[in-house]
């Protein structure tokens, strides 16, 4: 019996030469430019020769079946990927025309301007609300109490989760509901303020009122960051995206303004995916 | 698929019953040791346990009264001394084995403190009476301590590496994605999530080294009187009970049996203490 991945996987390989795959239109303000980028778990290559540019105050969708190298892709801009021993890479990842990636460039300084959201909400299990959104910041040395306060309240507005727990500041982050743990653990990311939020698959947890919540959220919040989220939900990167990225088998396939990619795909593995073919 | 006999349903249930009462025999043949124990403890030791058995040293041979201030003291400060070590020695190696340890290193660490968790305690006092006591000349409360820590370490670093390897690593990722430095995210982050873990590992920790005998025969080796340096010696309770239970005195008998019931009622006590402290708030994953 084949799959309908098995023919995909043929026809993927079938194909001659990988040609650099770029947006019809350049992405006019770039946050990443990624060139060339390969990364290896091991003797496992997860992604390969990935070049993509990722927008200023944008949200960019990398989309794409399970093990397609979306979730390394998204961890390889805030070196999350690195966490995981005997990784490789190849290419340049750059972050407002700075190497991520040279050797004097710390990674906790990477990560603190390049923000990350995870798929399973996880605030941490020994802190109140209110120490889990300034954990952050007391941990990079903050003290004065006042601003931390301040941080706290704003973070937790921007999160959209104010008014359900001001008075409840002091309660476990963990006594919250899922779709309420999130938007902490959203706030948690706001409060050490970073320039790019990465969102790992951040509704896939969620029911379907969480996770309108959620996309209304990422939808307020692209005025004043460039998000780039992982997805399995197609019609969630066709709501909330700018650009939308599809990654096969560690690959680029396609790349280019969501309305596009989603109405008019150039390539054929990409319309046999949105259209629900495979995957 | 057909349907089970009358037959083969009816030898089920015995199969069934059957299993269950071994089980049953066997988990009441673990627990009457424990009770015999301690109630033949009650029997014989319980008389003698009286306000003085805590407040006063032992008499000589003859003289009725008496109890065994002196040792319970010199119990908890060699228990200090082996937690000053051999808690921070613990604690730290755990880290060492779970968070940074290659796994090579750390599966070579690993097979050595279970050897070293099935060495005789004998062991540790000979090795310290070797280290310690003849190069400096005298048996002392700090040999003691040492050689009750040699027995702990091992023991801390075990379920130390254990339940800092159950913290989710999706709390390492939350932290390190913060832009918080690995060993901040370790102390604050994966070491207060596992602090409850831990710290029922030292407490069982020093439980059961506080019930050791052999390795202070060599080292703190015991004193009739209060301590008043830790470079002398120093009574301990499980001392005290060997030496009186091997004596042939009845008073003395009737004292290490209000001893032996003293020290198991602590043991005791450290136990439901850890009962406690992992029950505590549910917030806690570990």
């Amino acid at each position: 019996m084949t799959t309908p991945e098995r023919t995909v996987t043929e026809r993927v390989d079938e194909r001659p030469v990988q040609q650099p795959v770029t947006a019809e239109e350049p992405v006019p303000a770039r946050t990443f430019e990624i060139k060339n980028l390969s990364i290896w778990y091991g003797e496992k290559r997860a992604i390969e020769n990935v070049t993509i540019d990722i927008g200023t105050n944008a949200v960019t969708a990398i989309i794409g079946p399970s093990g397609c190298g979306k979730s390394t892709l998204l961890r390889a801009l805030n070196r999350m990927h690195e966490l995981v021993p005997k990784t490789r890479l190849e290419g340049t990842v750059l972050l407002q025309g700075k190497d991520l990636y040279s050797s004097n460039i710390d990674p906790a300084i990477v990560r603190r301007r390049v923000g990350m959201v995870f798929q399973k909400s996880n605030p941490f299990p020994t802190m109140t609300i209110g120490e889990n959104v300034v954990i952050g910041l007391r941990l990079n040395g903050v003290r004065d109490r006042k601003f931390l306060n301040e941080r706290l309240e704003k973070s937790l507005r921007m999160a959209a989760l104010w008014d359900e727990v001001k008075d409840d500041l002091h309660k476990p982050g963990t006594s919250l509901s899922g779709g309420q743990q999130q938007r902490l653990c959203i706030a948690r990311t706001l409060a050490v303020e970073p320039e790019v939020i990465l969102m790992d698959e951040p509704c896939s947890a969620l029911d379907p009122i969480a996770t309108a919540k959620i996309e209304e959220l990422i939808y307020e919040l692209k005025t004043k960051y460039t998000i780039v989220t992982v997805t399995h939900n197609m019609q969630q990167a066709g709501r909330i995206s700018d650009y939308t990225a599809f990654m096969y088998l560690g690959r680029l396939i396609e790349f280019g303004p969501t309305t596009q990619i989603f109405t008019n795909p150039k390539d054929r593995q990409t319309e046999d995916y949105i259209t629900g073919r495979f995957g | 698929m057909r349907f089970e006999t009358a037959h083969q349903h009816t030898w089920r249930k015995i199969k069934s019953g059957l299993a269950c009462t071994i089980a049953l025999v066997s988990g009441v043949l673990v627990i009457s040791p424990l009770a015999l124990v301690f109630c033949y403890l009650l029997v014989k030791g319980a008389g003698s346990v009286n306000w003085d058995f805590f407040t006063k040293l032992p008499t000589p041979v003859g003289v009725a009264g008496g109890g065994m201030a002196n040792a319970i003291v010199g119990s908890l400060e060699l228990l200090a001394i082996a937690g000053l070590i051999g808690i921070p020695v613990g604690v730290l190696g755990g880290v060492y084995l779970a968070e940074y340890g290659s796994a090579r290193i750390s599966s070579f660490l690993r097979f050595l403190a279970d050897v070293l968790n099935g060495v005789p305690s004998i062991t540790w006092g000979v090795v310290v009476y070797g280290l310690i006591v003849l190069r400096f000349k005298g048996f002392s409360a700090y040999a003691g301590g040492l050689a009750l820590a040699l027995i702990m370490i091992p023991l801390i670093l075990r379920t130390t590496e254990e339940v800092i390897l159950l913290v989710p690593n999706g709390y390492r990722e939350a932290s390190l994605a913060l832009g918080v430095s690995r060993w901040k995210t370790i102390i604050h982050i994966v070491l207060k999530t596992a602090s409850k873990g831990i710290i029922t590992g030292i407490l069982l920790a020093l439980a059961r080294v506080g019930g050791e005998t052999a390795p202070l025969l060599f080292t703190s080796f015991g004193n009739r009187f209060w301590n008043h340096s830790l470079s002398q010696p120093i009574a301990a309770l499980p001392l005290q009970i060997f030496t009186y239970a091997i004596s042939p005195y009845d008073d003395w008998h009737r004292q290490a049996w209000a001893g032996a019931l003293v020290l198991v009622t602590g043991v005791f006590f450290v136990n439901i203490t850890v009962r406690i402290v992992t029950r505590g708030r549910g917030a806690s994953v570990v």
